[in-house]
């Protein structure tokens, strides 16, 4: 197994040992990969989802069998949600005790089964090549994914006489498209010729390819207008003039009126999800529109499209760049940037308090211009996702499962996967208190990652739906008996910074950047506070 | 609308469990399934029958198509295939209905494959519709018990 991943070039595991796991920990420490053990095993997934992202590879984590494996599921269904490649790999009890409820004994690949892109349970040892072969390629290639290896201790244990790893895979049923159908770019490029009103918007897929740079490109030849969904956030630059936000129910107002307005919309890498259009019906009346996706399944899903073209998106762009085509739309340039200066929200922040999206966006001007920005759950995300400032770097977050505690493990898998960019996770009291074991990780493994926590003793996102549902009858929702930050700071040797208005920000937030060191910050934000 | 997927999948464990797990997961319909081998003991062909609306049968179609055991998927009306039932059925019988019996199955083709003194088995294998119609037919006559196999169909020959 060891072998199969430095053939593959892992360097890197995020897991947590157990009995069932042990022969796999024994033979790590002969290769050059490098373990890093987490506190709970959902935090593994996330921290190799990090990893995955920043590098544009798999992330792999092993765990035990069991509570491991089970620990790990919300982990690999978050990654699924937002087509993340993982590989996981879980120690299963003895082949031959499997069914008979043993220690720690759990049937992992049934569990997962809806929200993983495959699943092998290993029944031989003489499989393992075979078998790591196809996970890797099945991960990375199509419509990206999580997949599950779970390996009996007895397979674990056994040798083979000879390991040879395979050069190729050989699936029949596996064969995703990569190059869009001619003829269907063809009428992408007749509309876009027609239009009067074009728009992209662009999903998480666009990131998945790596075709930022190709979607930029193309917009910037062809001067169409750009919005994206959450997991697309960072496809454009945030101050692009192309660009112009965030939809959705969280989203821009300006980028909601575009994409309504607009006569011909090209959906990228998305999948019409329900936050994004919450009414998929109606996106198809007043226009044409295009989707584009790796997964045919996802196109026809929520809406029907007029033109559908199944592919992967770097390559489909890489083809509309070498089409000829004019297009005119200066005056609904003009529109949209009208809409952008006169419909952008305006918050009344209560001054007594720290304003979190004015904080957000001092943040993210005062960050690395190719920082990596890790967002929590809650309302610290909408804030996010409305104010940080995108230039040459990255913005993650757990969009389609929305989970909470996915920024710091997250933040901590980028940082160890790019040790020289600045990494900083921004969550909510709430969210930080479902992952800050791992602030011992972090110390363990010297991963310098910055943590915001904006604090308000409040389940943020929950009140705020109980003060508009049920007319303030706030349930459950109090976090009362939160630790004290800065004693926490202190037990693990963690600088700490806190913030209680906005009068200090620039000063404190430029401290909490300055060095490459881990720190905790804490902004004490309106509890009353709304993301609207 | 009706629809039948011809499902062509690698024969191993856990395929059927996945496959129908995935049409539980999407809330999709199954209204019968009968799998088999096929001439090659390597791969097994499921025969689902679902409904739903265009957008939905469409959907069943891509996300078979998605899962990495499934082959192939063949989709058709009924009206494009044949389609057929096996289904055994055990009647309690008496002096007076015994002829009523042996009538009815001479009709509807179907074959008495078993006998006790007041038992009999009876054997159809028709079209689903008829098969149904055979059910109702000796409900009236007090039936024991049932056991059905779920529609097989294969598109009509080209």
């Amino acid at each position: 197994m060891i072998k199969c991943l430095e053939a593959e070039g892992v360097d890197m595991v995020f897991g947590y040992p157990g009995v069932a796991i042990c022969p796999f920990y024994n033979s790590i420490l002969d290769s050059s990969i490098k373990s890093i053990l987490v506190r709970t095993e959902q935090n593994a997934a996330h921290a190799a989802s990090g990893l995955a992202r920043v590098r544009g590879t798999v992330g792999v984590c092993a765990v035990t069998s069991g509570p491991g494996a089970t620990n790990l599921l919300t982990g690999i269904a978050t990654a699924f949600a937002d087509s993340i490649p993982l590989v996981c790999i879980t120690g299963q009890v003895n082949s031959e005790l499997i069914g008979s409820d043993v220690f720690q004994e759990a049937d992992v690949t049934g569990a997962a089964e809806s929200f993983v892109k495959y699943s092998y349970l290993v029944r031989d040892v003489s499989e393992i090549p075979r078998v790591f072969k196809e996970a890797f390629h099945i991960a990375t290639t199509g419509r990206r994914g999580p997949v599950l290896i779970d390996v009996p201790i007895d397979v674990q244990n056994s040798s083979l006489s000879r390991f040879r790893y395979p050069e190729e895979v050989n699936l029949r049923t596996y064969k995703p498209t990569v190059k869009g159908h001619a003829v269907q770019i063809q009428k992408v490029m007749k509309e876009l010729e027609r239009a009067r009103r074009p728009i992209i918007c662009a999903g998480g897929g666009v990131l998945l390819s790596g075709a930022r740079q190709e979607l930029q490109d193309f917009v910037e030849k062809h001067r169409v207008p750009v919005v994206s969904t959450m997991m697309g956030i960072g496809v454009m630059p945030t101050r692009h003039p192309m660009y112009y936000g965030m939809v959705g129910n969280n989203g821009r107002p300006c980028a909601n009126r575009a994409m309504n307005e607009s006569d011909l919309l090209i959906m990228v890498g998305a999948r019409v999800a329900d936050r994004a259009v919450s009414q998929p019906d109606l996106i198809t009346e007043n226009k044409v529109l295009v989707h584009i996706d790796v997964d045919p399944a996802e196109i026809g899903k929520n809406v029907g499209p007029h033109i559908p073209l199944v592919g992967d998106i770097r390559h489909i762009f890489e083809d509309f760049a070498s089409q000829e085509f004019a297009c005119e739309h200066e005056d609904w340039i003009r529109t949209l940037d009208d809409y952008r200066t006169r419909m952008e929200p305006v918050r009344r922040p209560n001054p007594g308090y720290v304003d979190p999206a004015e904080f957000i966006r001092m943040l993210s001007e005062e960050m690395q211009e190719d920082g990596i920005y890790v967002a929590d759950v809650g309302q610290n995300q909408i804030w996010s996702c409305g104010y940080h400032i995108v230039r040459k770097g990255r913005f993650l977050t757990s969009g389609g499962m929305g989970t909470m505690g996915y920024s710091i493990p997250a933040a901590m898998g980028a940082k160890l996967a790019a040790p020289g960019r600045q990494v900083v996770a921004v969550c909510g009291d709430g969210s930080f208190q479902m992952s800050m074991m791992e602030l011992a990780s972090m110390r363990q493994h010297g991963a310098a990652v910055k943590i915001v926590v904006l604090k308000n003793n409040y389940l943020g996102m929950v009140r705020e739906f109980q003060h508009y549902t049920y007319q303030d009858h706030y349930s459950v929702v109090d976090l009362s008996g939160s630790p004290d930050l800065q004693k926490l700071a202190a037990a693990y040797d963690l600088p700490f910074i806190r913030l209680t208005d906005m009068s200090r920000a620039g000063d404190e937030i430029r401290r909490f950047l300055q060095e490459d060191t881990s720190m905790l910050m804490e902004c004490l934000i309106d509890p009353m506070d709304l993301v609207r | 609308m009706k629809r039948i997927y011809s499902v062509l999948v690698e024969n191993r464990s856990g395929v059927l469990s996945k496959v129908a797990g995935l049409f539980s997961r999407r809330n999709f319909n199954i209204d019968s399934l009968a799998v088999g081998e096929t001439d090659d003991p390597a791969v097994s062909c499921m025969t689902i029958v679902s409904s739903g609306d265009e957008r939905t049968i469409e959907q069943i179609e891509k996300q078979l198509n998605k899962k990495l055991d499934i082959i192939k998927v063949k989709t058709f009306d009924e009206s494009q295939s044949i389609s057929r039932e096996l289904m055994l059925v055990k009647v309690k019988f008496n002096k007076g209905n015994r002829r009523d019996i042996m009538e009815t199955c001479e009709i509807m083709k179907a074959q008495i494959v078993d006998m006790s003194k007041h038992q009999m088995m009876i054997q159809i294998c028709d079209t689903p519709e008829r098969t149904a119609l055979l059910i109702t037919l000796l409900a009236s006559i007090s039936i024991v018990e049932v056991a059905r196999t779920g529609t097989l169909a294969l598109p009509k020959c080209e």
